[in-house]
């Protein structure tokens, strides 16, 4: 689940990391109060999740009341790659002495948390990453030792902060990685971290990835959702327990496995036809998961055929083949299925589905043929 | 021969009372594997259909000479589950349960790794089938018959199908991996490709990856410089919309976006052909080794 810059600067808060306060703001009045209340200049910052907000006008510094207002309704309902500003955070302004850049993150590949931190922080640490590596220090952190106070300390020469600094900066990075692993994030990443001319070090930014699967763990952060940036079909979906992506075509696809379900659509796109969506019914896929996948995806209205593609492993055939049933006495669907079941108790399923006989259903044995046919249903 | 598991397979199941674990243990009972015993805590004397239930995992190692774990717990024992096989002695745990916290995942792994005395597979994985020998997991074995070609897949469901497009084309398999999707899995691309290549049945790699991560491009440059035998891959997600990035660590780590094209691309520049769908991958299957015999 990725955070808010503001949820997650809450998370940061609860953990001792200086942050800028702030005020979060739905409207440009809500805006302007907050500003009022935290004084000039404030930096007004679009909620989005997603980077690079800066670089495209989503970040601005008001000096009195009137600037805010005209940044508030420039930034509000603003599109930043695909996303629309529904909630703005209002924050103190700071002044920057020097921008750094430091995350934690899961690297898969070394299956440890590593460390990262950078002198050339801000709005181009990519270009960085990719013209000079060496300018980012990085560590990987043996999760049963933890994070020393001397790592923190390594990183900061080896990155080469400014030398009044290298304390207090290895204390943040420790306190980042406290937030990583209390919080069970999967990513937690400040650009800038800033020196102030003060030299006080301070998190400008924060973006925040957590764990899914340790919610149950955390229950105030599982309330943290975003629920402006959902699309409503896909929020039907995650509250029904199924991994849905809404996309632009006119077939509808379901199957079972993220691998098998991203197969499916790239080989109907190989077929000359336009996937309407991505639905993982997930493994062991049950009747009612079925019955509700279906009414998901006929909630599109430009869907004209439905591809179910089934392997069983995990998820058996038969429950496939009734839930399918089941769908159809209470949805009635008015659009072509093609079903392809194959792996556990496929024969069963077939049976199953053979003797209901449900109107406008068509099975094929292989994916190929599956996915041909229902393009072909599609038109 | 095949790798990891085979008629010395003697299997215990974690979570064998659920109804899930019932269910695939006694299927994989079926097939031929050993299964010697079942663990949930509590219900020790007890029996599944014949097969002992006991309380701890190392009283089925004491009293059956357990050797594999097949670990079949809800999501937030499972981390607990693995370390507990691992102290008992088993060799290779397989955890097939799906949403284990990352954060016990790795500290699983860590300490598994340390110890250097067992090997995990997944979490969130499918097993290991080898056919005509054993099969621990949720694989339908009633698809593949024993043969030349090893696989190895990060998405289920997905191995299932490739699998069976070989299948098709007449290819059997000396055994088939599911390493499972998961941000720490336990054993990786490179160690199945290690071992399949030291393996002399398997004749032919297919390696099926996905979008995320970058296991793909690790792998290949371990191709270039460690595989003899020919590789086959497939990437699903060419069409995936792409995804939003977070932040720039991700990138930063990798190098890469994680794509399909990019995986691909990485893998085609170390010689690797890469199939565009599972029926190619077969095809360029036949391509390397001929059309199977039988
Ligand atoms: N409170 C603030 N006071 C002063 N300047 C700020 C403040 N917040 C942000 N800025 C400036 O705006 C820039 C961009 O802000 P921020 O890093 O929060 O968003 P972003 O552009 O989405 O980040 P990224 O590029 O890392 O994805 C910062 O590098 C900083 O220079
Ligand atoms: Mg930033």
């Amino acid at each position: 689940m990725d955070l808010l810059e503001y949820q997650g600067k809450m998370l940061f808060a609860r953990h001792g990391v200086p942050v800028p306060s702030g005020r979060p703001a739905r409207s440009v009045d809500e805006a302007v109060a907050a500003a009022e209340e935290i004084g000039y200049p404030c930096a007004v910052k679009a909620q989005v999740q997603i980077g690079g907000r800066g670089k495209l006008g989503g970040i601005k510094i008001a000096a009195d009341a009137q600037q805010a207002r005209e940044h508030a309704g420039a930034i509000l309902g603003m599109d930043i790659r695909g996303l629309t500003v529904y909630e703005l955070w209002i924050e103190g302004a700071s002044q920057i002495a020097s921008e750094y850049y430091a995350s934690v993150v899961f690297d898969r590949g070394a299956k440890a948390p590593l460390v990262m931190l950078s002198t050339r922080g801000g709005m181009d640490i990519e270009a960085v990453a990719e013209e000079d590596p060496d300018a980012i220090a990085m560590l990987h952190v043996d999760p049963l030792l933890g994070f020393q106070a001397f790592h923190g300390r390594r990183l900061a020469f080896e990155a080469g902060v400014d030398a009044d600094v290298v304390r207090p900066v290895g204390e943040m990075l420790a306190k980042l990685y406290e937030v990583f692993i209390s919080e069970e994030a999967t990513l937690v990443e400040v650009n800038p971290l800033i020196i102030t001319p003060e030299r006080e070090v301070r998190a400008l930014d924060a973006k925040v990835t957590l764990d899914n699967n340790s919610l149950f763990r955390h229950p105030e952060n599982a309330e943290l959702r975003d629920l402006s940036a959902e699309d409503p079909q896909e929020r039907m979906a995650h509250d029904r327990g199924l991994t849905y992506v809404k996309l632009d075509g006119n077939i509808g696809i379901l199957g079972n496995g993220a691998g098998l379900v991203m197969s499916t659509l790239d080989v109907v796109k190989g077929a000359g036809g336009e996937p309407a969506n991505f639905l993982d019914a997930g493994g062991g896929s049950k009747a009612d998961a079925i019955v509700s996948a279906v009414e998901v995806i006929l909630s599109d209205p430009k869907v004209e055929a439905v591809l179910f593609n089934i392997f069983g492993g995990i998820t058996r055939c038969d429950e496939v083949a009734r839930g399918l049933i089941e769908a159809f006495e209470l949805v009635k669907p008015q659009v072509p299925f093609v079903v392809r079941l194959d792996g556990t108790n496929d024969k069963q399923g077939r049976a199953i589905l053979a003797q209901a006989n449900l109107p406008g259903v068509y099975t094929e044995a292989t994916m190929d043929a599956a996915a041909a046919k229902v393009v072909e249903l599609a038109g | 021969m095949s790798i990891l598991v085979d008629q010395s397979t003697r299997l215990v199941t974690t979570g064998i009372t659920g109804s899930e674990g019932t269910f695939h243990t006694l299927r994989n009972r079926d097939y031929g594997t050993q299964v010697v015993a079942g663990v949930t805590p509590g219900k020790g004397g007890q029996n599944v259909d014949g097969i002992p239930v006991f309380n701890t995992i190392a009283e089925a190692v004491d009293k059956q000479g357990a050797n594999t774990a097949m670990i079949f717990v809800p999501p937030r024992f499972a981390a607990d589950s693995i370390l507990e096989a691992e102290e008992a002695g088993i060799e290779l745990i397989i955890a097939i349960t799906e949403g284990i916290p990352a954060h016990d995942e790795l500290r699983a792994f860590q300490i598994i790794s340390k110890n250097g005395r067992a090997r995990l597979i997944g979490p969130n994985c499918p097993g290991v089938l080898s056919p005509g020998k054993a099969n621990v997991g949720i694989i339908p074995a009633a698809f593949f018959k024993q043969g030349n070609v090893g696989v190895v897949s990060r998405s289920g469901t997905l191995t299932y199908q490739v699998g069976n497009e070989l299948a098709q084309q007449g290819f059997g398999n000396s055994s088939i991996v599911g390493i499972g999707g998961d941000p720490v899995p336990g054993t990786d691309f490179i160690d199945v490709l290690t071992l399949f290549e030291a393996d002399p049945e398997t004749e032919l790699i297919v390696m099926c990856g996905e979008i995320g991560g970058d296991a793909e491009e690790r792998a290949a440059d371990f191709i270039a410089a460690h595989v003899t035998k020919p590789v086959v891959a497939y990437i699903a997600g060419f069409t995936a919309p792409p995804g939003k990035q977070m932040g720039h660590a991700g990138a930063i780590v990798s190098g890469s976006h994680g794509t399909a094209a990019a995986k691909a691309a990485a893998l085609e520049a170390k010689g690797v052909d890469v199939g565009r769908t599972p029926t190619e991958v077969a095809q360029l299957a036949m391509s390397k080794l001929g059309t199977p015999a039988n």
